[in-house]
């Protein structure tokens, strides 16, 4: 059986901050900007960072597989909310992952998501089952410096294993190098990094054909057979200077995305081999590199499998889903950049009760609700009583999960009273298609769209609350609009 | 079939504090400001009263856990006294538990007092508070409007009114309610307001305008209770007595169960049959003289209107433009400003609708007085989320009626 990839998935969040903005406001002060402000950077809203997005380019991986037979949860990401505290079990928590299953994080190098998937790879091979590997960034960046000009945020999924790849792994190599471009001591919130002109020539230049030779001639593959070349760099140029050193065709230089979206640090060779995949044709050849500290050098083949493969919305389907955001006022504030008067409603203690947080860990993070093995009707949360008033039988709830049901919008507001970091806060009631309901935060409320009783409307995980006094966030699942049913007729309003 | 309430209780004495923003009064000063008028105008001793009750909401924000703050405010003789919370029904609640037990025939005399000091927030509007340590997991980032203001979409959606025509509506409302205020001495908000000032406000929560919320207010409402026989015997005539007290609370349904539209209030509808049937009402429209309702927002008030079952489903935008609600209506609808401008300390409020109605059926109502002698006055509350709420309904009216 051959070890590969069996699904893909992708993830950018919807805003896209347009670079002229961030020149217009600080031309005066850096006006070196102006050459960086072309284009546009997906930006997390406020309520997402490394873990939501992992579990959104997660879902978007697993749709309609099951998710049974998964042995390992990857997370990779140099951003990650919690130091102590295991991300990739939370993604596994939101994606409703069984218990038996091994979680790690992979951290500190721009090249976790490279070499993750290199690791993520070897164990597949000797595992029960599929792996998922994710990576995710959501890195913080200093008001006015080129990193917030050219990062993005975004994540990516991969399911590695055996079987019926739809991309074979053919082998990878690693070149390790203590080359220190740039660094984030602990502690400390933004990247330092060195002159480009020296990470060029002596890294990029350097240290990436030493490893793209080497797995080249590791695999017995021929340069020109390379199909896409997946470098995750911003720099302009580099990647086709790179692909003419090392004799790759110049056809084969792969979209950096940075047009688009910006580059996603660990991520972002993962939404590159993502992105590459969704047009990849059979026996088609890609080679994926990550750089940082070193260079991995991964080579993939597409299988006529990949042909079969469901559509999903992976990072082309990301990119359209897009609104152009020109509020870099919003950026700055949601990022904690300027400080902004909250008022005194905003102080409310968001303590997490640990304990009562795992105990309903089914319902706050897996949103799990409750079937009734008498009736049938749905419920979310789960109770110890059936709420269909025709019926009230006692103990009979089964877990039944929530977060992947179609929903419709029953009553909404835009509220500008109670506390939100974006005001107004959204929110509403809405009805699942198969029973069930919730009042539920809204969240990547385009503020342009009309909302309007009976729309369609889909789940996401996302950060509900932070608790800044003890640096904890909780988790749980916010509505969105579901543009891509809008199509379906508004339901009859109910009753 | 229990027999219900109507006539076993009368009300011996009201008082009421001064709504609004009482800066210098501690809730100890509105007490005894409320529990003083209620004494002299019961004409008793206050080592009469065998019982009593207090009502807060958000006693955090003052008084503190108990009843004890009551019983030191007032320094009750070491009689029992119960704090009652019921969201905003609590005033409510202090009521049906002095009534209950002079009913039982446990206290002869009972007293009930509801309280709220609420502006020591440092903010307008309601204090923002958790909601439970397993309800802040996943309860949304719901505010007072924001929850109510949730009612407009549905109603709209449900019965096809063009957003402008219930704002419009709404408008009227509290338009309405300015007007009443007005009149009225104690009231928080004493000013008048038209149309456009209410259209042209600043949205709190859509789509409710600052006009469309009610006033966040100190104060405190008090009501001594006794059989109308041992009324009679301390030489009162002409009694006010209880016709119904009903509570209605949610059990989820509205929250969890797709049977509900969200476009109108389950519990209220299930509580004014009940209490229309307590107090011997059969045609509430034609009967019921005056009400006073839970207008926290204007749009609570148009939608109750219809679970009252005094406006016909999808009928209360007509009743409202053509005025049936106004002070000069068919059934005059919050005549003493309301939640809206008399002002709503939370735990007070329930007290205070029913004093405003004690007030009216004895013609003592002064320049708001209702020219047609009132019979029977309604008085709701609405306590929580139109999704997850308690309803709370009193009917008072002349003995006899």
């Amino acid at each position: 059986m051959d070890l590969g990839i069996l699904a893909f998935g992708g993830y950018l969040p919807q805003s896209r901050l347009q670079r002229a903005e961030i020149s217009k406001m600080h031309g005066w002060y850096n006006p070196g900007l102006k050459g960086l402000a072309k284009g546009e950077r997906t930006i997390a809203n406020w309520d997402e960072d490394a873990i939501t997005m992992a579990v959104e380019a997660s879902r978007d991986c697993l749709a309609g597989l099951d998710r049974s037979e998964i042995s390992a949860v990857f997370m990779a990401s140099t951003s990650f909310p919690f130091d102590d505290r295991q991300n990739a079990g939370v993604v596994a928590d939101a994606l409703n992952l069984k218990s038996q299953l091994m979680t790690l994080d992979l951290a500190a190098s721009q090249r976790a998501g490279s070499s993750g998937l290199s690791v993520a790879l070897q164990a597949a091979s000797g595992a029960e089952g599929p792996i998922l590997f994710t990576a995710s960034e959501q890195r913080k960046t200093k008001a006015a410096s080129p990193q917030e000009m050219t990062y993005g945020d975004g994540a990516a999924a991969v399911l590695v294993g055996k079987g019926e790849v739809i991309a074979k792994f053919i082998g990878s190599h690693t070149v390790s190098a203590d080359f220190v471009d740039h660094f984030r001591g602990s502690g400390h919130a933004y990247d330092y990094a060195w002159e480009e002109r020296w990470l060029r020539d002596e890294g990029y230049l350097k240290i990436v054909p030493d490893a793209i030779k080497a797995v080249l001639d590791k695999t017995g593959i021929t340069a020109s057979d390379i199909n896409t070349f997946c470098f995750p760099a911003a720099m302009k140029r580099v990647a086709s200077m790179l692909a003419k050193k090392a004799g790759l065709a110049d056809e084969a230089v792969a979209d950096n995305l940075q047009a688009t979206c910006g580059e996603a640090g660990a991520a972002h060779p993962v939404i590159m081999l993502v992105h590459a995949l969704e047009t990849a044709r059979p026996g088609d050849k890609i080679l994926v590199t990550g750089f940082g500290q070193g260079c991995d050098a991964l080579i993939f083949e597409a299988t006529d499998a990949i042909e079969k493969l469901a559509p999903r919305t992976a990072v082309s389907g990301h990119l359209a889903r897009r609104r152009a955001d020109t509020n870099y006022a919003r950026f700055l504030t949601v990022n904690g950049l300027v400080t902004m008067e909250e008022g005194i409603r905003a102080e409310v203690d968001k303590q997490t009760g640990l304990s009562t947080h795992y105990r309903n860990r089914d319902m706050a993070q897996r949103m799990i609700g409750g079937c009734c093995t008498e009736c049938g009707t749905l419920q979310f949360p789960k109770s110890n009583v059936c709420v269909n008033p025709n019926c009230g039988a006692i103990g009979t709830q089964e877990d039944h999960p929530f977060a992947d049901k179609k929903a419709r919008l029953n009553s909404f507001t835009a509220d500008r009273l109670t506390f939100s970091p974006d005001p107004p806060a959204y929110y509403g009631m809405i009805q699942f298609e198969d029973g069930g309901r919730l009042m539920a935060d809204f969240t990547d409320i385009d503020p342009d769209q009309e909302l309007a009783v009976g729309m369609p409307m889909k789940l996401m995980f996302r950060v509900k609350d932070y608790d800044k006094n003890r640096g904890f966030r909780r988790y749980f699942w916010k509505a969105t609009p579901d543009n891509d049913d809008q199509a379906s007729a508004p339901a009859e309003a109910a009753e | 079939m229990a027999s219900g309430i109507r006539d076993k209780v009368a009300i011996l004495g009201m008082g009421c504090s001064q709504f609004g923003e009482r800066w210098s009064d501690n809730a100890e000063d509105l007490m005894i400001e409320a529990f003083t008028e209620a004494l002299a105008d019961a004409g008793i001793e206050k080592n009469q009263i065998d019982a009593a009750w207090l009502g807060t909401a958000i006693e955090e924000q003052h008084v503190g856990k108990s009843a004890v703050p009551l019983s030191m405010a007032l320094r009750l003789p070491n009689i029992p006294v119960t704090r009652v919370e019921n969201y905003c029904a609590s005033g409510s609640e202090a009521f049906r538990g002095a009534v209950y037990a002079v009913a039982a025939g446990a206290a002869d005399i009972a007293l009930a007092l509801g309280v709220e000091k609420l502006k020591d927030t440092g903010y307008g509007g309601l204090p923002q508070r958790n909601r439970g340590s397993v309800n802040d997991l996943f309860w949304a980032n719901v505010s007072a409007p924001g929850s109510f203001a949730q009612l407009a979409s549905a109603y709209r959606a449900k019965h096809g009114i063009d957003a402008g025509d219930l704002k419009r509506a709404m408008a009227h409302i509290s338009v309405k309610s300015h007007d009443n205020g007005a009149r009225n001495p104690k009231a928080h908000l004493r000013n008048r307001i038209d149309e456009d000032k209410v259209l042209n406000a600043p949205m709190i929560a859509e789509p409710l305008g600052l006009f469309d919320c009610c006033g966040v207010s100190d104060g405190s409402a008090c009501a001594i209770v006794t059989t109308p026989e041992i009324a009679k015997s301390l030489g009162k005539h002409d009694l006010i007595t209880v016709k119904a007290l009903q509570l209605a609370a949610s059990n989820g349904l509205e929250a969890q169960h797709n049977s509900w539209d969200g476009s109108h209030f389950v519990t209220t509808r299930k509580c004014a049959e009940r209490a229309y049937k307590e107090a011997g009402i059969t045609n509430p429209r034609d009967q019921i003289s005056l009400f006073e309702v839970h207008d926290c927002f204007s749009i609570t008030e148009l939608v109750t209107m219809e679970d009252l079952f005094i406006s016909p489903e999808g009928g209360a935008v007509k009743d409202i433009m053509d005025g049936f609600y106004d002070a000069d209506g068919k059934v005059p609808c919050q005549i003493d400003g309301g939640l809206k401008c008399f002002g709503h300390p939370i735990g007070a409020s329930g007290l205070r609708m029913i004093y405003e109605m004690y007030l009216q059926l004895q013609g003592r109502a002064g320049d708001r007085q209702r020219k047609e002698e009132p019979v029977f006055g309604m008085i709701h509350n609405l306590g929580g989320f139109p999704h997850q709420n308690v309803c709370s309904l009193a009917i008072v009216g002349k003995m006899g009626a």
